[in-house]
């Protein structure tokens, strides 16, 4: 059995255990909403707050869920709390939720939220979930942050809507990368953290599958 | 307690009650954010209506700055101004839904796949001592996957346009959700919609709209990726442009019969 600790579980999805580098999860979101870092920061603490709390409730009635329905049961918490977020949005940042458009509805498929009740709530208590949900949070929250800190300023030269670097078209001298407001970008960068991160924690390098075949002779002698 | 937990009578209570939880959740959510929400949407609208008219100056509360604009009810079968109802708490999007405030179009009239169209419309009106200097009239059309519901402000005029866009549709975010972009709503600036001959000549074209092209002053370019969109735009412009939609309340104020 793992053993679970408190810091363990808050701190270990940043580097050690990262939900986007290492496990490659939700990536749909972090190269939708990672254009501009209000927008992002706003996803990011609708993401956390999601992920914290259903953790948080399905771990509280996992002793009730009977096995063979647990998985629609969860779904239904994670969407009932992603409408509720979707309303407070609604409701007081309504600029940015016509921003977030459908991407704040789609945290319901978002893979972390049922990947950590299934894998982690469903088997630990309450308190311990809830940090998990937030490490995860975390997690995410720290990719999006960096992928969206490089966009928008190599983007549109700004953060957090301010100008740092003054774009040409303004008078500036910056010609912004346009290519950084295009979604593919967002995947350089996640690649690039990936990697990143790979070298430095190297045991974070998944084995090998299957050993490369060596060339049968037949097609060595065609060649 | 976990040895009968598996039982069918234990699943459908669990999934009873977890079902009962989470809707009252939602709903008391919904219901008691609804009076806030409300507000932002009207808010929303007032600040697209300023913003597509070219009015909106940042800082400013959106409410004071609206009081420069005079919505007025107008009667899309005669084409003249009526009291019939507040512009103001006229909700035109319910009326279309509605039998009695609305009629059913004929296929060959529906070019913006609307289906009906309601009796009124809320027009809002900026003047000055000559007359009408801006009039905003409320467009809405069928785009890929949702209807677009925005606004087309016209020039003194009546025929250059000073603006148009969207302030409610579903379109997918990056493609045909471009209709946002503030680059493309510049394009429609300073074109025409009726030609010499009163047709509607407003066009979208796919790519970019040739500069030597002699109706260039009709043509704004296509939306990359988003042909249906663009489509479904160039529809809902015609139609409400159109004989069906606000051109015998335009020819009525032309001759000032309004």
């Amino acid at each position: 059995m793992a053993k679970v600790s408190a810091k363990g579980v808050l701190f270990d999805p940043l580097f050690k255990n990262n939900p986007i580098a290492l496990q490659i999860l939700g990536i749909c979101s972090a190269l939708a909403v990672t254009t501009s870092l209000n927008v992002t920061m706003v996803m990011c603490l609708a993401l956390t707050s999601v992920v914290a709390l259903s953790n948080l409730f399905i771990s509280v009635i996992r002793h009730q869920i009977p096995n063979s329905i647990r998985m629609i049961v969860q779904m239904v918490i994670i969407a009932s709390l992603v409408i509720v977020v979707d309303q407070l949005l609604k409701a007081y940042a309504f600029d940015i939720s016509k921003q977030l458009s459908v991407f704040v509805g789609l945290i319901i498929t978002n893979c972390i939220v049922m990947g950590r009740a299934e894998a982690f709530a469903m088997q630990n208590p309450p308190h311990l979930s809830f940090l998990d949900g937030v490490g995860n949070g975390l997690g995410y929250s720290f990719i999006l942050i960096v992928v969206a800190t490089i966009r928008e300023l190599l983007g549109a030269g700004k953060l957090f809507g301010y100008s740092i670097l003054p774009v040409a078209s303004e008078g500036g001298w910056y010609q912004p990368n346009g290519l950084l407001l295009l979604p593919p970008s967002a995947f350089f960068i996640i690649g690039l953290i990936i990697w990143a991160l790979r070298s430095w924690k190297t045991e974070q390098i998944e084995a090998k599958d299957y050993m490369m075949a060596p060339q049968s002779r037949a097609v060595k002698e065609a060649m | 307690m976990s040895s009968n937990r598996e039982s069918v009578g234990r699943t459908i209570i669990v999934a009873l009650l977890v079902c009962l939880v989470c809707s009252v959740v939602v709903s008391v959510a919904a219901v008691s954010l609804k009076p806030v929400q409300v507000t932002n949407q009207l808010l929303d609208k007032q600040r697209n209506i300023l913003q597509i008219a070219g009015l909106l100056e940042e800082g400013r509360s959106v409410e004071e700055q609206f009081e420069q604009i005079t919505p007025r009810l107008v009667d899309l079968r005669t084409g003249e101004f009526s009291d019939a109802m507040d512009p103001l708490t006229y909700d035109q999007q319910e009326a279309a839904r509605n039998q009695n405030l609305s009629r059913a179009l004929e296929a060959h009239e529906d070019v913006a796949s609307i289906r009906r169209r309601e009796h009124y419309a809320t027009v809002y009106m900026v003047e000055n001592e000559e007359g009408i200097e801006t009039l905003i009239l409320p467009i809405h059309g069928y785009g890929l996957w949702s209807t677009l519901y925005g606004f087309i402000a016209l020039e003194g005029d009546l025929n250059t346009i000073r603006g148009l866009g969207f302030y409610q549709h579903g379109e997918t975010p990056g493609l045909g959700g471009e209709v946002d972009n503030p680059r493309w709503r510049e394009l429609w600036k300073g074109n025409m919609v009726y030609t010499e001959e009163g047709e509607v000549g407003v066009q979208i074209v796919k790519g970019t709209v040739d500069g030597s092209d002699p109706r260039r002053q009709y043509k704004v370019d296509g939306l990359a990726g988003a042909t249906l969109t663009s489509r479904g735009v160039e529809h809902l412009v015609r139609f409400w442009m159109g004989d069906t939609g606000f051109r015998s309340f335009l020819e009525n104020l032309k001759s000032g019969e309004a």
